[in-house]
């Protein structure tokens, strides 16, 4: 059961995203860093304190470190979010099903970020950075709390001064020295000017926020199967075996954590699911 | 130049009037300039103008204890801002401040509220757009009291999943 026995990772660099949020970069101690998808999540063990899911958030194109962003929510996380530089921690995975590429070429990819949501969706975007040509637009929307609470702010600023990607930022509330957008992000969706027979829409951000924002895009025209969610329920092996994080008939750790609209749309209105 | 009655078609809440009903707005309108940090409106000022951005950013703020305003909420190209000079008492609830440089058609509320005394099917006709506008700001005002991004779980997988 090599899919259950973690593997020791050493911090190499430690990053202060916001007050209650760091992100990790892991190096193997032996051997070669996993492979893995944008949208694929591992689990990380901090050794005494526990395992928990966390999201991938790095380039999956640059090979040797594992990137992690993790907000400090619990003891689990808030041990991962101390550690310093040399300090290790217990890696297994990659799991789960991520994000799916361009459904045809030169498609426009949407990518629609809430809070932490981004960091699940960043490797996504490294990809689609890369491979730049396979589509005709791309887009960030991309909503948090207030600007301080922005995760990758160095990025959403190059990415915003560059061509490459159209990258709209709003948040709930700002003081005066905010230059962007204040309100709530299915306002920056429905101002897009998509054609959405070729649109895909990948979405990550808290239940509420996507289920707001899915609305809105389906508002657009964008077809149920070419709508993405990045779900989170209780996962705890990652393998399907345990049945924590069962959603209807789904293993979210095994059939997610992204499944299509035509999947979630008929379950994410159920209370007692 | 183009006429204000033109412009109106940018202006989402007042798109698609009958012609007759876009002159009569239109007449109440003038073009204006605002230039960065100028307030349009002011908290606890009679509302006796309302505006449609053509062109720029304008920050709706409330003062704070601080002394800093908080910005509520930013409004761009093609949205009103301010229904205040429709509904007693006709005075503003908040500031807005312009966001860098602002074009935008200021209209004379008073004058606008005289046509729809005297045209009820105009009267009816604005306060239903208005009536949506406030609705379609209602439910952002709602989500965003949710505070879903300061939940300490949900979200992504990371926010704290398995992580009580």
């Amino acid at each position: 059961m090599t899919a259950l026995v973690p593997a020791p990772y050493r911090v190499a660099a430690s990053r202060e995203e916001t007050d209650d949020t760091q992100t990790l970069e892991l190096v193997p101690v032996e051997g070669e860093r996993i492979p893995y998808e944008p949208g694929q999540f591992t689990m990380i063990y901090g050794f005494g304190a526990g395992e928990v899911p966390i999201s991938i958030s790095g380039d999956p194109g640059v090979a040797g470190t594992l990137v992690h962003t993790v907000r400090a929510v619990g003891p689990t996380t808030e041990m991962l979010c101390s550690l310093s530089v040399g300090d290790e921690v217990g890696i297994r995975g990659p799991y789960g099903r991520g994000w799916p590429g361009p459904e045809r070429d030169r498609d426009d990819l949407v990518l629609v970020a809430g809070g932490l949501g981004l960091a699940p969706l960043r490797p996504a975007i490294y990809r689609a950075l890369a491979e730049r040509e396979r589509f005709q637009r791309l887009v960030l929307l991309y909503g948090g709390r207030e600007p301080d609470q922005l995760l990758f702010r160095d990025e959403l600023e190059e990415w915003a001064d560059g061509e490459e990607i159209e990258c709209e930022v709003i948040v709930d509330a700002a003081h005066p020295g905010w230059r962007g957008r204040v309100g709530v992000v299915p306002s920056l969706i429905e101002r897009l000017d998509l054609d959405p027979e070729r649109t895909t829409a990948l979405v990550c951000g808290p239940e509420v926020m996507m289920r707001y924002a899915a609305a809105a895009l389906l508002e657009l025209g964008i077809a149920p199967r070419r709508l993405h969610l990045s779900m989170e329920r209780n996962m705890r092996c990652a393998v399907g075996h345990c049945g924590h994080c069962q959603w209807g008939s789904s293993f979210i750790c095994r059939d997610g954590p992204v499944l299509d609209w035509a999947t979630v749309g008929p379950r994410i209105g159920v209370r007692e699911l | 130049m183009r006429e204000i009655s033109e412009l109106l078609e940018e202006i989402e809440v007042l798109q698609g009037l009958e012609p007759v009903d876009r002159d009569l707005v239109a007449g109440c309108g003038v073009n204006a300039v605002f230039s960065d940090g100028d307030y349009l409106i002011r908290e606890g000022e009679p509302a006796t103008t309302f505006f449609a951005i053509r062109h720029g950013t304008a920050a709706v703020e409330i003062a704070t204890r601080s002394g800093s305003p908080l910005v509520i909420e930013t409004l761009h190209e093609g949205d009103v801002v301010g229904w205040s000079w429709l509904f007693e008492p006709h005075r503003s609830r908040f500031d807005v401040r312009a966001v860098g440089d602002l074009r935008v058609i200021a209209f004379d509320g008073a004058c606008l509220r005289g046509k729809c005394e005297a045209d009820h099917d105009l009267g009816f006709e604005l306060m239903g757009r208005f009536a949506r506008l406030i609705c379609e700001r209602l439910q952002t005002t709602r989500l965003r009291l949710l505070d879903v991004y300061g939940s300490p779980v949900g979200g992504a997988v990371g926010a704290g999943s398995g992580d009580p």
